[in-house]
């Protein structure tokens, strides 16, 4: 009973949005010109939901939580759209009342737990910066508080290994111990990039039932970076597949991945094994995407979509769809449905 | 801890020694002080008398396990120029010198900090250029140049500041001055070079995406990573400073152990060159420990031998 009210309270897109992304566009200026690394992209997390940023590497995706989180480097700019968390638009703030919501409102998980974290501290000290830093503890209560965090994610002994370094625990520690800190101060939204990419197979589930647990359990919008369908497949609520710095398609990930709309995630789908529909070949898509620099006109796919014709190259595909969620950037995705 | 500190000093005892015989014989190299302490007309008599009564008659090695026995109770002879203990003349010059390389030091790496920290944090920007010149600049000054033009421009023709000695604030300007601008130049770069990595290390955006604010992800995370590089460099700078301490003291005529050195050498005032060098060289020895020591308590790591 109280499994299927949590299913239904999951599946109801009505719940208030905890972050509402709207029209991000993530300049980076290079030596041969800017790239356009993220184009109007849009998308809205609900408090105790996971959703999947999905996309192969350089979509933007990892780009895109950079700029959520305020973390881009220098020569990166956001050049348009809002960021809303809980009423307030992050990008209309300034950088210490960002700073101010970094830990309590909005956290990010890396990737590479060894170098995130820093070499010549403590793992207890890292871990309790969070309530020095917002709460103004003292380190001796800081890092009681680190202790019951390490004991939270499943690190054993936590008490006497809080005075260890980050090279003496393993890489899955690591990551509990990153996550550990992330959420330290019970965000409403917490990005994971990649969480689980550099450990072995066993490992990562384990890490992902642990970020799945944490969500449920203090009620966070989960935002899961990866290239890795089957993750998104298993553990995420909701997806937004990106190619090319924009979203081409939104929607249930049950839904999107049973019958996928836009030719690329079509593409996507059945370049994995058991992927694609029984009995259909596995196969790639053919050619790469586009130069970020010198984005085409219309729709950025165009060059590797085997419906294309002369309105994708004039004119963008926007994304639309249903009111449940379910949207497509493209100009013809029934015809390929219906192929 | 007391392990590492254990095996550092043991593996380096052996070049102290090493130092011990070098200045011994070396010396003796010098000339035979009796041409210099007795009159042209002095007998052979004479000579063999003033030989005798400092044993520089005995074969050379014996005179060195002689010198050897009596530095083991810590003894270092007496002054052939004023009758002085060594020691006490190498004591008394040793704080002089000290005083001058603590304080260029201290402000070397202070100002390097804070200059190589600026530098790195936006690179390329123009205070990230004007830092390298300057500290190219200032790493490549020969410093016995600047120390003449200093004595020209602001002692000589300005008169702002005395040519040399020790009285008030104004003569330890030039002194420090001429001995700091080399450290400066090289440890700006080190600093800077290490900030810049250590700032774009993914550990500096995580400590950002905690709320850390810029002065302390800079002083804090980044500067704690990039101070193991910049101190094995300030240790060599501190140790080439005792060194270099000959030229400055020299040139100012400052009261410590290089001058001490180079008088005893002109003066074949063999005991008191021992004991300087020795002195000279145990601080130095000392001062490595240290550096191995501040290591070690910077980065968990070297303490536990784990290669990185
Ligand atoms: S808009 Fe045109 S080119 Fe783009 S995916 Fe749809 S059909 Fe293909």
């Amino acid at each position: 009973m109280n499994a299927l009210r949590e299913s239904i309270h999951r599946t109801r897109p009505t719940d208030p949005a905890a972050m509402e992304v709207d029209g991000l566009s993530v300049d980076i200026r290079t030596p041969e010109g800017v790239a356009h690394a993220v184009r109007d992209v849009s998308f809205t997390v609900r408090s105790g939901r996971t959703l999947a940023l999905l996309g192969e590497s350089g979509c933007g995706k990892s780009m895109t939580a950079l700029a959520i989180a305020g973390l881009l480097d220098p020569v990166a700019d956001v050049v348009g759209g809002r960021i809303r968390l809980n009423g307030a638009d992050l990008l209309a703030l300034g950088a210490s009342e960002r700073r101010r919501l970094a830990g309590p409102e909005l956290a990010i998980v890396f990737q590479d737990a060894l170098t995130a974290l820093n070499p010549v501290f403590t793992v207890g000290a890292q871990l309790g910066e969070p309530f020095r830093i917002h709460e103004g503890l003292s380190r001796r209560a800081a890092r009681d508080r680190a202790v019951e965090l390490m004991e939270r994610v499943g690190i054993p002994e936590a008490r006497s290994r809080a005075g260890a370094y980050p090279h003496q625990f393993s890489g899955g520690m690591r990551q509990r111990l990153l996550i550990a800190m992330a959420v330290a101060l019970r965000p409403s939204v917490l990005l994971a990039d990649e969480p689980t990419t550099a450990l072995d197979v066993t490992v990562q589930a384990q890490i992902m039932e642990l970020l799945r647990d944490l969500r449920t359990e203090r009620d966070m919008a989960l935002v899961l970076i990866t290239h890795d369908l089957a993750v998104a497949a298993e553990h995420a609520d909701d997806v937004a597949v990106m190619y090319a710095g924009a979203i081409v398609e939104t929607g249930p990930i049950g839904e999107v991945f049973a019958a996928p709309r836009h030719p690329y995630t079509r593409g996507l789908l059945s370049s994995v094994p058991g992927g694609g529909r029984p009995g259909e070949p596995l196969r790639f898509i053919p050619g790469s995407p586009p130069d970020l620099r010198a984005v085409p006109s219309g729709c950025a796919f165009r060059s590797r979509c085997h419906l294309a014709r002369e309105r994708c190259a004039s004119h963008r595909p926007e994304l639309s769809g249903d009111e449940r969620g379910r949207t497509v950037a493209c100009h013809y995705w029934k015809e390929a449905t219906d192929a | 801890m007391l392990v590492f500190l254990r095996r550092r000093i043991i593996s380096g005892a052996l070049p102290l020694l090493a130092v011990v015989l070098g200045v011994f014989f070396l010396a003796r190299l010098t000339g035979d002080p009796a041409n210099l302490y007795l009159p042209l007309s002095a007998t052979p008599e004479m000579r063999a008398e003033f030989a005798a009564r400092n044993g520089f008659d005995q074969p050379v090695a014996v005179q060195f396990l002689d010198y050897l026995s009596q530095i083991v109770r810590l003894d270092f002879g007496e002054s052939l120029r004023t009758a002085q203990p060594a020691a006490q003349a190498v004591l008394q010059a040793f704080p002089a010198t000290l005083q001058l390389a603590g304080a260029t030091m201290a402000i070397a790496v202070t100002a390097a900090v804070v200059v190589g920290s600026l530098a790195a944090y936006r690179p390329n920007s123009l205070a990230d250029r004007f830092a390298g010149l300057l500290s190219s600049a200032s790493a490549s000054v020969p410093d016995f140049w600047f120390a003449i033009m200093g004595v020209l421009v602001f002692a000589v023709t300005l008169n702002w500041l005395p040519t040399s000695g020790t009285d008030g604030m104004g003569a330890w300007v030039l002194p420090i001055a001429t001995l700091l601008i080399r450290p400066f130049g090289v440890l700006v770069q080190v600093v800077r070079g290490s900030m810049v990595s250590a700032l774009s290390a993914p550990y500096t955006r995580v400590a950002r995406s905690k709320g850390a604010d810029e002065k302390r992800v800079i002083f804090v995370h980044a500067l704690r990573n990039a101070a193991a590089p910049a101190l094995t460099v300030a240790g060599d700078l501190a140790v080439g400073l005792v060194n270099g301490a000959v030229v400055v003291e020299t040139i100012f005529g400052w009261p410590g152990i290089g001058k001490l050195m180079i008088d005893s050498i002109l003066q074949r005032d063999f005991a008191v060159l021992q004991a300087a060098v020795l002195l000279t060289a145990v601080t130095i020895f000392a001062l490595n420990i240290l550096i191995d020591a501040c290591y070690a308590l910077l980065d968990a790591r070297v303490r536990q031998g784990v290669a990185t």
